[in-house]
């Protein structure tokens, strides 16, 4: 008999070690994400994926899938407020989405479509956050760090780098590279690596492609990270 | 007549994108024209509203007399809503709030490349900036939000249509875009 | 510098665990840690400058920018503001001619503020390259402006500036007799490692940080757990804004807190221990060092102890300046040298704590009480107390009260007692358990001391009748929003923005729809964020707008909506530069259709 868990009534088989977002990822049933990435050792920082457990808050990417337990993912109260929390982003950093090249395949934006979210709801930071756009290829716009921390994990663990780091404490924090200067042009960052390529936003660029495909027909732009979010996660799995 | 839902519109810090976009209901502007009639709008020259049940604000709130017109129209509009990126979140007009205001009119009035006569503007007819960008619903309160930029007819189409017919507004996913 | 850094990183072994405290020693040094010694830093212990940067940006007492020659803090716990702190920031900025946040020009002197220095009942306090100072008053003031002036070093001002009371005003059970050195261990070899743990068990000892976790427990889990690599660790990372009973415990009963540590060593099976002591209390390092090497010399520490063939030692560990530390992973995180950010759990310490391995987490006067539990059994601390909380616990009692200071009472014990016994008159409420705990009116002093009613890590704060209770909620709210570590979303953006619509509706310029506003921001925070500081960053509102619903609604302005900004401020800069005085040159904060 294999273990089971339950997700909102669907019973769902899962491997021993399994986190609840992996078991759930693997049956085909989304929850809401932005810092988890299934290369990646879990980081559980964003709060999106929080589902109820057995009557209790839990963070899907790391908690581990225990037999029996009784999980709820699509309630009202629980996306309502996901799309909080998302707000929460929107009005910390400067998400200006008709300005920005990510956007339709930005995942910040597809999750506030997801959860149908129409405005930014809380006061506005407006904090002033510097871009850095020395690196040939590369081209990073703090505005956009949700501090998701995917670059600074893909590239100690995918690129044996190191590129980036997240400095500071509270709602300080900011993106640091790794580089004497502190520029990310003097940093090991190539535009192959995969660091380059991880950010759920716009805060990682790379430059001159930003347009290949055209708004209107990005990812994102007539169908929902539910489905297409699970399809990318499985062909990246290979 | 008496009975049409009069709708009134302005575009405060904003490029009347939105308006455009309004406007890009095509025919279904006739069906539209049976059921609600403008009053204070860029498409009707009347110059301030006047008992309003819908108001549609596009753009931010940059200088004193958007507050003025914002103002305006709450207080003559049952139901007041933020159409567009820049009435939501201030938009492309805000990334001057990342600049100090004193640079930003130095930069245009006094020491700009091109400049002539340098001197800031000071005129009493003259609206004065305000230290930011702001979004409209922290200035007034803001009943609905139509998110894009600018938001696409079919956004315009649903959320009156919606109105009109009694039913609490709503948009599928495919209508909802910030872009 | 090249040198001293040298010098630093090898005494500290290069070990990157050891970054906090080589960092300590360059801020102390050069007021601040140069570029220059982080690229040093980061070749020598073999870590990307990155992380050096992360940790010096994380924690308050590090600073990439110089801070003067003198470095004033002063704390701004909610009982400094009590005792005219405000008044006193103006009256040192004015004497020393220097800005609240900034350095003199000259260098010498830097003033700032900081999060509760642990001085509660001997404030306004403050800190002065990083040594407490107490009692602060003008005349203090004006002695340190004088020294500060003549470059007089620290050793050579007066003593008295620096010297602080125990204020130890009803001991109990604990408090009363100090064991012997050495006499938990001898009973507890005498009796059998298993049999002392069982006697532990029995006293019903819960951790005294305020989770209540029972202590034989954690204890068992670690010593079952397969790895052989354990470790020891004592959080005195006290910084719960109004508790310092950590700071009287490590004064006067150290060697008891060191032994506890040890018994627990003996009992899982561990080789290392590691005292992580809060950068407030850094003039305790030195007498603590003093009593390890005692205890080395009586053969209580190091090699074979007391001929048992057990090796233990204990290392002190500074912090430097972040409150989330206190929680149990944050502070393994900073122990191993990075900022303290909170692990995911599972996996929980007892399993993989520092390094990986299985360590025990317990708050300075658990470990008092287990090495007193050792001595005198599980039935003697088991006596006294309630069903579900056994023994006692200490209080650290600030505010209006006559005496304040440390008080140790059987758990059970009502408030009303307290009260009566420091000496408290006209109280309006009483902050327990700190900003983190529960604030309690007046109508409820027949509550509990207890893990089932009013539990507390220690911190009890009074304010009588003449108080403003949002003052008290205004002072905690900022104080979180301070020191979230960013890592979580609810917590690092929610903290802020429960600040700024705190201050919206305490300014005046909430309407209708603000308090619900600020109670569903609350909920979010509490119900979503990664730890114990974003879960009860929301109580101080909570729990006094559950209380005084009426406070927050007489703020709001009968109108349907106020904007959060001052909207005529906002014209301040056009106008100035355009030169506008004219009455079009204003605008009021609320439309003229409102009144």
């Amino acid at each position: 008999m294999s273990k089971t868990i339950t997700i909102d009534s669907k019973m769902i088989p899962f491997q021993e070690g399994q986190t609840i977002m992996e078991a759930a990822t693997a049956a085909g049933v989304y929850i809401p994400h932005l810092c988890h990435h299934p290369e990646f050792t879990p980081h559980g920082s964003c709060k999106l994926c929080t589902v109820n457990v057995n009557g209790r808050g839990c963070t899907a990417c790391t908690y581990p899938a225990i037999d029996g337990q009784e999980i709820l993912n699509e309630t009202k109260e629980l996306n309502d407020d996901r799309r909080k929390i998302t707000q929460m982003l929107f009005v910390e950093g400067n998400h200006l989405c008709p300005g920005c090249e990510k956007s339709g395949n930005c995942q910040l934006q597809a999750v506030g479509y997801y959860l149908n979210m129409l405005d930014n709801h809380f006061a506005h930071f407006f904090a002033r956050r510097d871009l850095d756009a020395s690196h040939p290829d590369v081209l990073i716009d703090r505005n956009r760090c949700i501090f998701c921390t995917l670059c600074v994990r893909a590239s100690r663990e995918k690129d044996g780098k190191d590129v980036f780091a997240i400095s500071g404490r509270g709602i300080n924090k900011q993106l640091v590279f790794n580089s004497e200067s502190g520029q990310l042009k003097d940093t090991g960052l190539g535009v192959n690596d995969q660091a380059a390529h991880i950010c759920p936003t716009g805060a990682i660029l790379i430059k001159r492609t930003g347009f290949t495909v055209p708004i209107g027909e990005r990812r994102f732009d007539h169908n929902d990270i539910a489905e297409t979010g699970l399809e990318q996660e499985h062909s990246d799995h290979g | 007549m008496a009975n049409k839902t009069r709708v009134a519109t302005v575009s405060l810090a904003g490029c009347f994108g939105c308006h455009m976009s309004l406007l890009d209901i095509d025919e279904r502007m006739l069906q539209l024209a049976e059921l609600i009639e403008f009053d204070r709008s860029p498409l009707t020259d009347i110059e301030h509203c006047t008992n309003c049940d819908i108001g549609l604000i596009e753009g931010g709130v940059c200088n004193s007399e958007n507050v003025h017109v914002l103002r305006e129209f709450r207080k003559n509009c049952k139901i007041l809503v933020a159409v567009g990126a820049c009435a939501i979140n201030g938009g492309l007009p805000s990334l001057r709030n990342f600049i100090p205001l004193e640079e930003c009119l130095a930069e245009a009035y006094l020491d700009g490349i091109g400049v002539e006569n340098p001197q800031i503007p000071s005129d009493p007819e003259l609206p004065l900036l305000l230290n930011k960008v702001y979004p409209i619903h922290e200035v007034v309160k803001i009943d609905y939000f139509l998110p894009g930029c600018p938001p696409s007819a079919d956004v315009f189409w649903k959320f009156l249509t919606d109105l009109l017919d009694g039913r609490e507004p709503s948009l599928p996913y495919e209508l909802v875009h910030y872009d | 510098m090249k040198q001293f850094i040298q010098d630093l990183s090898e005494k500290n072994h290069h070990q990157a665990t050891r970054l906090l405290q080589i960092l300590r020693a360059i801020q102390s040094r050069y007021h601040y840690v140069p570029a220059d010694a982080i690229e040093q830093l980061a070749g020598l212990l073999n870590k990307p400058r990155t992380q050096i940067i992360s940790v010096v940006e994380f924690y308050s007492f590090f600073h990439l920018q110089p801070k003067g020659q003198f470095e004033i803090l002063i704390s701004d716990s909610i009982t400094d503001h009590m005792l005219g702190k405000i008044n006193l920031t103006s009256y040192l900025a004015r004497q020393l001619k220097v800005a609240v946040g900034e350095v003199r020009e000259d260098g010498i002197v830097s003033l700032d503020n900081t999060s509760c220095t642990g001085m509660c009942d001997q404030g306004p306090a403050g800190l002065v390259n990083g040594y407490a100072l107490t009692r602060l008053d003008r005349a203090r003031i004006d002695v340190i402006t004088d020294l500060i002036n003549q470059q007089k070093p620290l050793a050579a001002w007066p003593v008295e500036l620096f010297h602080i009371e125990d204020n130890i005003h009803k001991p109990g059970l604990l408090l009363k007799q100090q064991i012997n050195q050495g006499a938990a261990l001898n009973v507890a070899f005498k009796r059998g490692l298993k049999e002392t743990l069982a006697e532990i068990d029995k006293s019903g000892l819960r951790g005294r940080g305020g989770a209540g976790f029972k202590t034989a427990m954690k204890w068992q889990f670690c010593s079952e757990e397969a790895q052989s690599e354990r470790y020891v660790v004592c959080n005195a990372d006290e910084g719960e804004p109004g508790t310092f009973k950590d700071r009287v415990l490590l004064n006067s009963f150290a060697h008891q807190v060191f032994e506890g540590m040890t018994l627990c060593a003996a009992i899982i099976g561990a080789q290392k221990g590691f005292l992580y002591l809060r950068g407030e209390y850094l003039y305790l390092y030195d007498q603590l060092q003093c009593i390890l090497d005692e205890r080395r010399k009586a053969g209580l520490l190091g090699i074979d102890i007391l001929g048992q063939g057990l090796n233990f030692d204990i290392e002190i560990c500074m912090g430097a300046g972040a409150y989330i530390c206190g929680e149990e992973s944050a502070l393994i995180e900073s122990l191993e040298g990075k900022p303290g950010i909170p692990r995911n759990r599972p996996p929980y310490p007892v399993t993989q704590g520092y390094l990986g391995k299985p360590t025990v987490v317990n708050n300075v006067e658990t470990f008092l009480a287990a090495a007193a539990i050792a001595v005198n059994g599980g039935d003697w601390f088991a006596s006294v107390g309630t069903a579900k909380s056994k023994g006692t616990k200490i209080l650290s009692i600030s505010g209006d009260c006559a005496r304040p200071g440390i008080y140790e009472y059987p758990f059970g014990t009502t408030i009303e007692t307290v009260l009566m016994d420091c000496g408290a008159a006209n109280v309006m409420g009483v902050q327990v358990g700190g900003p983190s705990g529960t604030f309690i009116s007046n109508q409820e002093f027949d509550r509990k001391l207890a893990f089932e009613d009013l539990a507390t890590g220690g911190s009890f704060i009074i304010f009588d009748e003449s108080r403003n209770i949002l003052d008290m909620v205004n002072n905690f709210t900022h104080f979180f929003a301070h020191e979230s570590c960013g890592f979580c979303t609810p917590c690092r953006v929610g903290t802020s923005l429960l600040k700024k619509q705190f201050d919206k509706i305490v300014e005046g310029h909430g309407s209708a729809g603000d308090v619900a506003a600020l109670e569903e921001l609350c909920q979010v925070i509490k119900g979503y964020s990664h730890c114990g500081l974003g879960q009860t960053a929301a109580n101080p509102v909570l729990t006094t707008l559950e209380r005084y619903p009426e406070l927050y609604q007489d703020k709001l302005k009968k109108i349907s909506y106020e904007p959060g900004f001052d909207l005529d401020g906002a014209l301040e800069i056009a106008r100035r530069m355009a030169n506008r005085t004219d009455a079009g040159a204003h605008l009021t904060q609320v439309g003229e259709d409102h009144e």
